[in-house]
């Protein structure tokens, strides 16, 4: 244990810090007193962990105190991080996201496909967000839509997560020509703008939401690839990987136990800010016709059709374009809030 | 030059592969072009004379001889026929690309403008909330989606204050809500760079020393803040093409305005294969040539890369 430096310590504070013994709560309380920063609100850097027993405590039994791992975060971590608005509001905003896209029939009761008025009726007490072009409520169209939106832009994240991380975490633990050869793979896939990338894999696999999901998933493969590969080539070079080789563990142990759980976590902040921009782009395919057909409530397709009366009805594109933008807004700041900025 | 030669190897191998990967993308079809524009029975033609068609654009034959023929057509410059309207895909892109070239450089010089005056506004603009409200442009505009940033310019400018015509216009009042719609997303990260250098150039202690010396703040921002962001607004100069070719296809669309973004857009509805590989394979090339070009560029600007050049190709191949 002494020969860990504090750099190796706070890279491996996720993972590897479990084993190391936990100074008695009694004791570190006064030990932070003493610290004249510990008013100033820590954000992503946690407070330098000094060695515990250079403070003698008089009188205190020097026994480990097995404190939960829990409480202790949240004592480094001012509670306010959490309550502020920066945190709180992408939250709300995500979770009524996701409530509509799980069940749209709470927050809206007739079917979106349903003709229930006049046609192109201005937003009222009746019809929130307008009635469109055939009579149709464009509130609870956009609701409907949100399970098209979200859920594409979740299969999307998940695409690029799982085949970029993939990609990435091979080519840095393996190294060598693998690493080569993929490196030269994602470059490729940087080197076609997304868009263009994203519609040469729809005219492939044929027009629809799924496949547009998938084709902005294939296109977010490269970041992912990249980030997960600097982390894991950071990672594999530091004291306790080498440590838990030369304890006897094998490649893929190692790999599991120790590389991925200390490199992920800057990839999982770039997921949630994919959630946005996929929504984004997915939406753009639904604007552009390549997403899902004409009936269905995809928010890009809601604009498209709005588009048509931007002279006569302003509700109709207005409106589904500020929830895709309060939608994606909110996934940002939130992925802003994970990788430690300041909650603004 | 080791290094050199190294990186040009590499782009030609990620120009291939660029080939490659859009070629099997696009001729692994399961509806074949030939069929989607011939096979409709208004028509009328035969199986036969299918093949025939088919054995004009030489899709008859084996895969691998199709694709390296395709590969030595395209390096000889021969970019083969839309099979839409039978034109020749590089008269297509010659009557597209200037109207697409205009708008691509008017939006650039735009966001570049936009995003200093947010960058500069952000940190000394003269109250604090006029500060701030600059400050949280940026996360915004990146988070709007850029055919609604289209479609909110025409309502506001065309239809409520009546300054631009919707469709139709031309000249220079035709340009000003397209690049309009590309300049804004793309204003957003060349303001975030910018900012960050600001801020940066701003707690180094050099600044209070050449602040005592007496230099203003417009001398500072040039000589310290400028040089600062360039080289980080470079690295991104890949992304910003990528962006700005993502904005074309999208603003043309919204605007109907003739150009490359179009004829994607038109050649994707159509599956126009041939047309939309040429776009893919063009645009790969030119990202590919402008990282390169930053690459080499990056010792040339920057002295403390130059200073331990030995290790700046090592530093760049980790980073990138």
């Amino acid at each position: 244990m002494s020969t860990i430096t504090p750099a190796a310590w706070d890279a491996g504070a996720t993972h590897d810090t479990a084993t190391i013994e936990l100074p008695a709560p009694e004791q570190a309380e006064p030990a932070q007193r003493d610290q004249p920063q510990r008013d100033q609100p820590q954000r992503d850097q946690p407070q330098p962990k000094r060695p515990q027993p250079e403070q003698p405590q008089q009188g205190q039994p020097t026994g480990r105190g097995g404190r939960p791992r829990a409480a202790r975060s949240t004592a480094r971590r001012p509670k306010s991080r959490f309550l502020s608005a920066g945190f709180l509001v992408p939250v709300a905003a995500i979770l009524i996201g996701l409530a509509w896209a799980i069940a749209p029939g709470l927050f809206a009761t007739g079917s979106p496909t349903e003709t229930v008025g006049p046609a192109l009726q201005a937003p009222s007490a009746q019809f929130w967000f307008g009635t469109d072009a055939t009579g149709r409520d464009l509130y609870t169209r956009v609701i409907f839509g949100a399970s098209e939106s979200i859920v594409g832009a979740l299969v999307a994240v998940l695409v690029g997560f799982a085949a970029g991380t993939t990609i990435g975490v091979l080519a840095g633990a393996v190294g060598g020509v693998l690493d080569e050869a993929l490196m030269r793979l994602v470059d490729v896939l940087l080197a076609i703008p997304a868009l263009l990338l994203s519609l040469s894999i729809v005219i492939l696999l044929g027009f629809g939401t799924t496949n547009a999901a998938i084709a902005v998933g294939v296109t977010s493969i490269a970041v992912f690839a990249r980030l997960a590969r600097s982390q894991v080539v950071s990672v594999r070079v530091s004291e306790y990987v080498e440590a838990a080789y030369g304890s006897g563990g094998t490649f893929w142990s190692v790999l599991w136990r120790h590389i991925l759980p200390n490199s992920l976590t800057p990839v999982v902040a770039l997921a949630a800010l994919q959630l946005g921009s996929a929504i984004l782009q997915i939406s753009t395919l639904g604007f552009l016709g390549y997403g899902a057909p004409p009936p269905t409530p995809e928010w890009g397709l809601l604009i498209a059709e709005g588009r048509n009366y931007v002279a006569t009805a302003w509700w109709l594109t207005v409106l589904p374009g500020l929830v895709v933008v309060a939608i994606v807004l909110a996934t940002n700041r939130l992925s802003h809030f994970i990788r430690g900025g300041d909650p603004a | 030059m080791p290094y050199v030669a190294r990186r040009l190897l590499q782009a030609l191998a990620v120009l291939v592969l660029a080939y490659t990967v859009a070629y099997v993308l696009l001729s692994a079809l399961p509806g074949d072009a030939v069929l989607a524009r011939y096979g409709s029975p208004e028509l009328g033609l035969s199986p036969e004379q299918l093949d025939a068609i088919r054995e004009s654009y030489g899709a008859d034959r084996p895969p691998l001889e199709r694709y390296v023929d395709s590969l030595l057509a395209f390096l000889r410059g021969d970019f083969g026929y839309s099979v839409n309207s039978g034109a020749a895909v590089s008269t297509l892109l010659a009557t597209a690309l200037p109207s697409s070239l205009t708008l691509a450089l008017a939006s650039l010089v735009v966001a570049v403008v936009l995003a200093v005056t947010i960058a500069f506004t952000a940190s000394y603009g003269g109250w604090g909330w006029l500060r701030r409200f600059f400050r949280g442009l940026p996360p915004l505009f990146v988070s709007l989606p850029v055919f609604w940033i289209g479609i909110m310019l025409i309502q506001v400018f065309s239809f409520k204050l009546g300054l631009v015509p919707a469709i139709g216009a031309t000249g220079l009042q035709g340009l000003i809500l397209p690049m309009l719609t590309i300049a804004i997303p793309i204003a957003a990260p060349l303001a975030q760079v910018l900012l960050r250098s600001i801020d940066e150039v701003r707690t180094q202690p050099f600044v209070t020393v050449v602040r005592a010396r007496g230099a203003s703040t417009t001398w500072l921002l040039w000589r310290n803040v400028a040089r600062n962001a360039l080289l980080p607004t470079l690295t991104m100069a890949g992304v910003l093409f990528g962006e700005l070719v993502g904005g074309a296809v999208v603003s043309e669309t919204v605007f109907a305005r003739a150009g490359i973004g179009q004829l994607t857009a038109q050649s994707v509805a159509t599956r126009d294969t041939p047309v939309l590989l040429v776009i893919v394979v063009l645009a790969a090339f030119t990202f590919v040539i402008i990282n390169l070009v930053v690459d080499l560029l990056y010792p040339v600007l920057d002295p403390r890369l130059r200073a331990k050049t030995a290790a700046a190709p090592k530093l760049q191949g980790a980073t990138r």
